[in-house]
C-alpha cells in the first residue's frame, strides 16, 4: 500500500512536466501501424513500406493527383505517346533537387540518368544493382513490366523514351505506382563505390517533400521537410512516424494528443471517435473488393443458373452489418466506386431466397446439394473476418437446401491450393494497385488469368475477354468506360462470382490538422498538410 | 566455482546444437511458404517462384541447407532477414537493449515489493495482512496482461493524463542512441527533462511486466518462509534470545531465499526473452514483438537466429542462478 502512495506521488511529480507534450507545433506525429521492411519501394509490396518511403521521400515520373486515382505530371512535365501506343517519351522536369541529407550531398539535379538507373535495377538481371538487398522486385513483375518494357532509352539529359512490347493504356497508371519511384543514381554510385550498396535501400535519398532523418525499428521514423522541394517547401517542418502496432493504443495516443494522425482504427472505435469533439474522422470506400468465386470446373457450378441462385441466396446486408459493422458498402460491381468506370448501384441481385430456390429447381437441383465453402484464415483489407462470414453464408445457404462445409488452410497454402483449382467455392478479394479498371478485370477474370490461377472461377468468356482486351488498348477514357460497362453486364449475367463488399477506409486525425486528404489507395501523404 | 562453470559450459554445446536443429526443422515443418506469403493475392508465376527459391537458397536439399546453416552459425553468422535484408544479429542488437531495460526495471520493482510482502505475510500468518497479500498476489497472477495494460493506459494516460500512452520517449527529444538503454542515453546526453520523460514512459510497462513475477515471488517467499520458520534452528535462535528481526532476516530469510532465487531466475529469463504483449501494447521496440512477427512471415533466419540468441540468454541466466546458490548456501561450496 505504501508503495502505491509513493507511486502516485511520483506520478504527480512527473506529470508536472507533461505540458511539454504539446510544444513544437510544426512537428506532426503520425501513429503508424508497423515498421517498414525497407526504404526502397522497388523492393516491397507493403503499404506500410510505401507510406514510409515512396509517399514521403520519392517522386515518380507521373503521379496520382492527391485524393484521387487521376494521373498528373510528376518528375515528367509531359509525355508523348506514339501512334501505335508502343513508345512513351517523357519530358523531364529541370532543376529538381535531391535531398541534401547529412549522409549525402548531391552535386547535380535530377536527370535522365536517374530514371534509367531506377528502371534498369528492376529490369536488367545483369545490372550490378539487380541482386542488391535480395533483388526481389515483386511489383515490377506483378504489373508485368518485365515483359511489357522492352527498353528505356535516354534521348538527352531531359528526355527518356520507354519502348513497350504491346500497347496498353494502364501503363501510365502503373508508372504512378510506388515501385516506379525515382532514386538518385549519383547516391547509388557513391554507395557502390564505398562498398555499401544496401545503404541505398536503408538510408534513402529522393526528390520528394520530406527527407529521411532517422529510423529506429519498431520505435519511430523521423523526417524533415525538404527545403528545396520542387513543388515548394512543406508547412510541416518535422514529421515523425510513431510506430504503434496495437490499434486500441493508437487511438488512445490520438485521444491524448501523443499523435496528430493515426493509421487504421478499429471499426469498433469509430463511433466514439466521431463523438469526440477534438477528432475528425474522414471516410471513403477503399479500392478493394471482397468476392465469393464459384469454380466452373466443379459441378454444379458449371451451370450459370446455379451461380445466379447463389447470388440471390446470400443476404449481403446482414454480412455488412455483422462482419463489417458499418465499415463496408455493398459491392455491386467487380470494381469499387473509387474507379472511374464504376457504374453506380445496380440491383441485378437482391436477396431473394425464393428466387434462388426456383433457379436451383430449373437447373435440376430442387433437392439441394452439398458444397465446400473456402474461407481464408486471415484478416484482409477487404474482409475483416472471412470465417465468420462463411458461417453467416452457411445459414443462408441452408435455407435453400444447400449444405455448405467450411474449409480453411494456412494463408499461403490457401492461396496455392485455390490457384490450383482445388476449391469448389472460395472467399477472397483484391486490392487495387493503380486505380485502372483493367487492374481488376484482367488479373482476376481474363482467360489468361486462368493460367496464373488468379481467375479463381476458371471462368473464360470469349465475349467478356474480347471486350476487356479492347478496353486495355483503347486510349480514350469515354470509350473505355463503355467497353468496361458492357463487359460487366456479361459478368453479371454469367455470374462467376458473387461480389460481396468494398471495405470503407477511415482516417481519424486531430482537429488542428489541416489539409489532410484521404487516399483512395489506402496510403498516407503529408503534402499540403499543416498544423494550427 | 570454476569447475562448476566448466561443467556448465560442456552442457551448453550439445544444447545449442539441439536448439539449432530443432528450430531449423520445426519452422520448416510449419505450413506456410515465405515466398507465397510475400506474394499474397497477386500470386507468383512458377518460373519466378523457382527463381526466388534459388535466390533464397530454398532449392537445395534440406540437409545441405541445415549443414550450411550450422557452419554459418559456428562462424558467428546468423544470416540475413528475408523481409528486411538486415543481418539478424544487428537487428537483435538494436532491439535487445529495450527489452533488457524494461526487464531489469520490472524485476527490480517486483523483487523490491515481493520479498518484504512475502516475509510479512509469513510472519503475520493467518492475519488479515497475510490474507490480503495472498489475495492480491492471486489476482495479480491471474490478471490477463492485455486487459491490465489497457486498463492502466485508460486510467493513467487517457483519463488522468499523468502518463504517456506508449513509446520510450516524447518526440520533442531527439536523443542519440549510444547504449540503447534510454535511461542511460538520456543521462549521457545530459538532458534532465528527457531522463524524467524516459522514466515516465517506463512506468506503466514496468508495472504491467512486474505484475506476474511480483505475484509469483511473493507467494514463493511466503511459503518458503513458513517452511523455514518451523525449523528447529529458528526455535534455537529464538531460545538464544535473539531479537525477532535478527531471527527473521538473518536466520530465516537467508535460508528461505534458495527456492526464491530459482523462481527469480526463471522469471528473469521469461522477461528477458521479450514480453510480447507488453511490448506490443506499449509500442516498446523489443525482441518479443520482433520474433513474433518473424514467425508470422516465416522469416526463417530471424526465427532461427532469434531463438538461438534467446536460448543463449536463458542458459546464461540459469548459470548465474546456479552460481548464486553457491554464494548463498555455504554447504554447496564444499561439495
Amino acid at each position: 500500500m505504501r508503495f502505491k502512495t509513493q507511486m502516485i506521488t511520483i506520478a504527480l511529480l512527473l506529470s508536472s512536466i507533461s505540458s511539454l507534450q504539446v510544444a513544437f507545433a510544426s512537428t506532426l506525429v503520425y501513429c503508424s501501424e508497423g515498421s517498414p521492411e525497407t526504404f526502397n519501394p522497388q523492393l516491397s509490396t507493403s503499404g506500410t513500406t510505401f507510406d514510409a518511403s515512396s509517399r514521403q521521400i520519392y517522386n515518380r515520373l507521373v503521379e496520382f493527383k492527391p485524393g484521387t486515382t487521376e494521373i498528373v505530371p510528376g518528375l515528367a512535365l509531359r509525355w508523348d505517346v506514339s501512334k501505335d501506343g508502343l513508345e512513351y517519351t517523357f519530358h523531364l522536369r529541370q532543376k529538381v533537387s535531391f535531398h541534401n541529407t547529412g549522409y549525402f550531398t548531391p552535386s547535380r539535379h535530377f536527370n535522365a540518368d536517374d530514371v534509367l538507373f531506377s528502371f534498369n535495377r528492376q529490369r536488367d538481371t545483369s545490372d550490378p544493382w539487380y541482386k542488391v538487398s535480395g533483388g526481389v522486385y515483386k511489383y515490377y513483375n506483378d504489373m508485368e513490366f518485365n515483359s511489357l518494357i522492352r527498353d528505356v532509352i535516354k534521348l538527352d539529359d531531359y528526355q527518356v523514351k520507354v519502348v513497350l512490347s504491346r500497347p496498353g493504356s494502364p501503363f501510365l497508371s502503373n508508372m504512378a505506382m510506388d515501385f516506379a519511384s525515382i532514386l538518385s543514381k549519383e547516391y547509388a554510385d557513391a554507395m557502390m563505390k564505398a562498398g555499401t550498396p544496401e545503404q541505398l535501400d536503408l538510408k534513402p535519398v529522393g526528390t520528394g517533400p520530406f527527407m529521411f532523418v532517422k529510423y529506429e525499428k519498431d520505435a519511430f521514423i523521423r523526417y524533415q521537410a525538404h527545403p528545396a522541394y520542387w513543388r515548394g517547401r512543406e508547412k510541416i517542418a518535422k514529421l515523425v512516424f510513431a510506430i504503434t502496432v496495437d490499434p486500441s493504443v493508437r487511438s488512445a495516443r490520438l485521444r491524448t494528443g501523443e499523435c496528430h494522425v493515426m493509421a487504421y482504427p478499429l471499426p469498433t472505435d469509430i463511433k466514439s471517435m466521431k463523438k469526440n469533439p477534438s477528432i475528425v474522422v474522414d471516410e471513403q470506400p477503399g479500392l478493394n473488393t471482397a468476392y465469393w468465386a464459384f469454380n466452373l470446373q466443379k459441378p454444379p457450378f458449371d451451370k450459370a443458373r446455379v451461380r445466379q441462385a447463389m447470388n440471390y441466396a446470400i443476404n449481403r446486408q446482414a454480412i455488412l452489418d455483422v462482419i463489417y459493422q458499418g465499415t463496408g458498402t455493398i459491392a455491386y460491381s467487380v470494381i469499387p466506386p473509387g474507379i472511374w468506370s464504376w457504374k453506380g448501384p445496380d440491383n441485378t441481385y437482391v436477396y431473394n431466397p425464393d428466387r434462388a430456390k426456383k433457379l436451383l429447381a430449373e437447373a435440376g437441383y430442387a433437392e439441394g446439394f452439398e458444397i465446400d465453402l473456402w474461407a481464408m484464415p486471415v484478416q484482409r483489407p477487404y474482409n475483416p473476418n472471412a470465417r465468420k462470414m462463411a458461417v453467416l453464408m452457411q445459414q443462408d445457404l441452408q435455407k435453400i437446401g444447400i449444405k455448405a462445409n467450411i474449409v480453411t488452410y494456412e494463408w499461403g497454402t490457401y492461396l496455392k491450393k485455390s490457384r490450383d483449382g482445388e476449391h469448389q467455392t472460395i472467399l477472397l478479394g483484391w486490392t487495387g494497385d493503380n486505380g485502372d479498371p483493367d487492374n481488376f478485370f484482367t488479373p482476376l477474370l481474363s482467360c489468361a488469368a486462368m493460367e496464373t490461377g488468379n481467375n479463381r472461377s476458371f471462368w473464360c468468356n470469349k465475349q467478356f475477354d474480347d471486350l476487356i482486351s479492347l478496353a486495355r488498348i483503347e486510349q480514350d477514357k469515354a470509350k473505355r468506360t463503355k467497353l468496361y460497362r458492357l463487359a460487366e453486364s456479361i459478368f453479371k449475367q454469367d455470374a462467376p462470382w458473387m461480389t460481396i463488399a468494398h471495405s470503407v477506409r477511415y482516417q481519424p486525425y486531430l482537429k488542428n490538422v489541416q489539409g489532410l486528404r484521404i487516399d483512395p489507395f489506402g496510403g498516407i501523404y503529408f503534402t499540403g498538410v499543416s498544423l494550427n | 566455482m570454476l569447475k562448476l562453470l566448466l561443467h556448465r559450459l560442456l552442457f551448453v554445446i550439445p544444447t545449442f546444437i539441439g536448439i539449432v536443429a530443432l528450430t531449423f526443422f520445426l519452422i520448416r515443418l510449419a505450413p506456410g511458404d515465405p515466398i507465397l506469403l510475400m506474394a499474397g493475392e497477386h500470386g507468383v508465376s512458377p518460373q519466378r517462384y523457382a527463381e526466388l527459391r534459388q535466390q533464397l537458397g530454398f532449392d537445395q536439399p534440406i540437409l545441405l541447407q541445415f549443414t550450411g546453416y550450422l557452419w554459418q552459425v559456428l562462424n558467428g553468422n546468423l544470416g540475413i532477414s528475408v523481409v528486411t535484408q538486415t543481418p539478424v544479429l544487428e537487428e537483435f542488437g538494436k532491439l535487445f537493449p529495450a527489452t533488457l531495460e524494461l526487464a531489469i526495471i520490472a524485476m527490480i520493482l517486483a523483487v523490491a515489493i515481493a520479498l518484504p510482502a512475502g516475509v510479512l505475510a509469513a510472519v503475520k500468518r493467518n492475519t488479515i495482512i497475510d490474507h490480503s497479500i495472498t489475495a492480491v498476489s492471486l489476482v495479480g497472477y491471474s490478471m490477463p496482461i492485455f486487459w491490465w495494460a489497457l486498463l492502466l493506459i485508460l486510467l493513467f494516460s487517457v483519463n488522468l493524463g499523468w502518463m504517456p500512452v506508449a513509446g520510450r520517449l516524447n518526440f520533442i527529444y531527439d536523443i542519440e542512441s549510444v547504449t540503447g538503454f534510454m535511461l542511460i542515453d538520456t543521462v549521457l546526453a545530459g538532458d534532465r527533462g528527457a531522463f524524467l520523460d524516459a522514466l515516465r514512459h517506463l512506468t506503466l510497462p514496468a508495472i504491467v511486466l512486474a505484475t506476474i513475477p511480483l505475484a509469483v515471488i511473493t507467494r514463493m517467499t511466503r511459503s518458503s518462509m513458513l517452511e523455514v520458520l518451523k525449523q528447529d534452528y529458528i526455535r534455537t535462535a529464538r531460545a538464544k534470545g535473539l531479537s525477532e528481526s535478527a531471527v527473521i532476516f538473518k536466520h530465516a530469510l537467508r535460508n528461505a531465499l534458495i527456492p526464491v532465487i530459482t523462481v527469480i531466475g526463471l522469471q528473469t529469463s521469461i522477461l528477458m526473452t521479450g514480453a510480447i504483449l507488453t511490448e506490443t501494447i506499449f509500442s516498446w521496440p523489443g525482441i518479443g514483438k520482433w520474433l513474433l512477427e518473424a514467425v508470422y512471415r516465416r522469416d526463417y533466419p530471424v526465427v532461427q537466429g532469434g531463438v538461438l540468441l534467446i536460448a543463449g540468454l536463458v542458459i546464461l541466466v540459469n548459470t548465474v542462478v546456479d552460481m548464486l546458490y553457491v554464494v548463498i548456501n555455504p554447504r554447496l561450496r564444499q561439495q
